[in-house]
């Protein structure tokens, strides 16, 4: 009797899971599998059928320069965009935390590029960025700075893109350190000022290490999004100047759709894949490590 | 809380409490500056655009420009065909998953939630060529099913779902059955009340992902009958017909305005949804 219960209970779990497992298989396992199927194999071209080239793709990777391009500038973008977004998140939180005046309307000062679409903000910091009458060669200008055109030179055009996700993102991470906050009981506060501690042994001591698994989830999110968003690089400088601002994700979208190549795409894939993999596997180990340290 | 303020240690007071007030207004400046800026170049001619004074006259005409120089009716209509589509297919197959990994008990299930979790990882926006793929197979390419379909079975949905559904006391679940109800109806009548707020969490955070989204409809759509917002915007702003500011401006603040007034309006909703469904 329990046995058949049991079966039926299966049954209907199945059925449950079946729609949303058939589209996950069809449109992330799957993929996922091919993608590293494809990787040894020809583009097929016109009448020619893709045949198995076995690691020609991979070769061809390691010998393109702007594969490489790609990638160092992906992480030098990792690295600008990542640790000055979490600090100022925590500043912003901390600060919208204190009880100044007006806070409702700083924070959403703070919050409000998160609402908007990345093409959107792409578009306005497009124009402020504009060379001659942008407002930032104006402000420039003012200070008698001489006229640099930001976007179109190779020094700059990263860092540009870089202050560009800051913007955008350090509001949307504020709102965790927020929470979290909020969360620390006044207790240790009081308990930390009997003790005569300053403001910043407290911050650093208590209120810092509190924030942890926060400044961990933020972390994460931050490292994938630095390698899975590439619209305000399609809209502000199509990689360009000179590969200057290509990020994988972007040296994908061209291989793959300019260039219709999707054997060296599947490849160029397969290392972002195996990056993300590795954050994941970052972040496991992390949690472990912490869960035994408790 | 705020009658026993004084008391509460580390909240700056005299001259910190101002330079905080006043770093924190400067960095809020900063931050409000690119927006402020475009804001001033859509509603004022484009005489203006990059002049400042106050005495520059508002105008509309550069919305009235932009509304009349591309379909942006008809990207209106279809994102918002398309986040209708997505949220509804979302709510329905993320419920039934995360019912089933929540309640049931079967063999397979922990690997099965594991190959569920592998999608918060591999998203659907890296795996572009081989999706395009896909969708040109089935030959959906260049349609609204076709953006939203890799996005519908939604891990990160499922996962907050079941998160939801485990803290449901298991007594009102027993109840219900004791009543003869069957596992859909239990779902229906127990589950998915209570996890209201969670549900109106999930689709503003859902509502305002695929309004913004840009690289997959980029690349699966090629007409106005297909195109969203986003994708129709950039196909009007990188036409080189001489860069008017002005009208891009407009576009860009106009695509953007639904979910900006929705912000303004709801703002608690909106950072409790984000906040809800990050920290879960």
């Amino acid at each position: 009797m329990t046995g058949r219960t049991n079966r039926l209970e299966a049954l209907h779990a199945w059925l449950l899971l079946l729609p949303a497992m058939a589209l996950l298989v069809l449109f992330t396992h799957w993929p996922a599998v091919g993608t590293f199927i494809d990787s040894f194999y020809s583009t097929p071209r016109g009448r020619r059928r893709s045949i198995f080239v076995g690691l020609d793709n991979y070769q061809q990777m390691v010998a393109d320069p702007i594969f490489w391009q790609s990638l160092t500038n992906n992480l030098w973008y990792a690295l600008g965009t990542i640790p000055v977004s979490i600090a100022l998140a925590l500043l912003m939180a901390v600060w919208v935390n204190d009880r100044i005046a007006g806070r409702a309307l700083v924070r959403m000062a703070y919050f409000t590029p998160t609402v908007l679409p990345m093409i959107a903000v792409a578009n306005i910091w497009l124009f402020f960025y504009t060379p001659q009458y942008g407002l930032l060669e104006q402000v420039l200008g003012a200070f008698g700075v001489p006229a640099h055109n930001w976007l179109g030179s190779p020094d700059t055009a990263l860092a540009c893109v870089i202050v560009v996700t800051i913007w955008k993102e350090a509001g949307f991470f504020m709102i965790f350190y927020l929470a979290a906050l909020q969360q620390i009981s006044p207790v240790l506060a009081e308990a930390a000022s009997l003790e005569g501690a300053s403001r910043w042994t407290y911050f650093r001591r208590v209120q810092f290490p509190l924030l942890m698994p926060t400044t961990l989830f933020v972390l994460v999110n931050a490292v994938i999004n630095a390698f899975r968003t590439v619209d305000h690089i399609i809209v502000m400088t199509r990689g360009g100047p000179d590969n200057a601002t290509s990020l994988l994700l972007f040296y994908i979208y061209e291989v793959g759709f300019k260039f219709w190549d999707s054997a060296y795409a599947a490849a160029l894939t397969v290392v972002l894949l195996a990056l993300l993999a590795a954050v994941a596997l970052g972040q496991y180990v992390f949690l472990e490590r912490r869960v035994h340290y408790r | 809380m705020t009658a026993r303020a004084p008391s509460i240690p580390y909240q700056p007071r005299g001259f910190g409490l101002a330079l905080e007030t006043a770093g924190a207004w400067l960095l809020a400046l900063i931050w409000l500056l690119p927006l402020l800026y475009a804001f001033w170049t859509a509603f004022h001619p484009s005489a203006y655009a990059t002049r400042f004074d106050l005495t520059a006259p508002l105008t509309l005409e550069n919305f009235v420009a932009a509304w009349n120089a591309a379909p942006f009716a008809r990207y209106f209509l279809n994102t918002f065909a398309l986040v209708t589509l997505i949220l509804a297919c979302q709510f329905v197959l993320c419920t039934l998953a995360a019912y089933a990994f929540a309640r049931f008990e079967f063999k397979g299930r922990d690997v099965a939630f594991l190959l569920v979790l592998l999608q918060l990882m591999i998203m659907p926006d890296v795996l572009i060529v081989e999706n395009y793929r896909t969708m040109g197979k089935l030959g959906i390419l260049d349609s609204i099913p076709a953006i939203a379909l890799p996005y519908v079975a939604s891990a990160f949905g499922i996962f907050l779902m079941r998160q939801t559904f485990k803290a449901v006391p298991r007594e009102l679940d027993d109840a219900a059955r004791v009543e003869g109800a069957g596992p859909l109806q239990i779902l229906l009548k127990v589950y998915v009340p209570l996890a209201r707020p969670i549900y109106i969490a999930y689709g503003l955070v859902s509502v305002s992902y695929h309004w913004n989204n840009f690289l997959w409809p980029l690349i699966v759509t090629n007409s106005v009958e297909a195109r969203p917002l986003t994708v129709g915007l950039q196909v009007f702003s990188s036409t080189d017909q001489g860069v008017d500011w002005s009208i891009i401006c407009a576009a860009t603040l106009m695509t953007s305005a639904p979910l900006l007034i929705g912000f303004l309006l709801f703002q608690r909703q909106f950072v409790q949804s984000f906040m809800r469904a990050g920290i879960r």
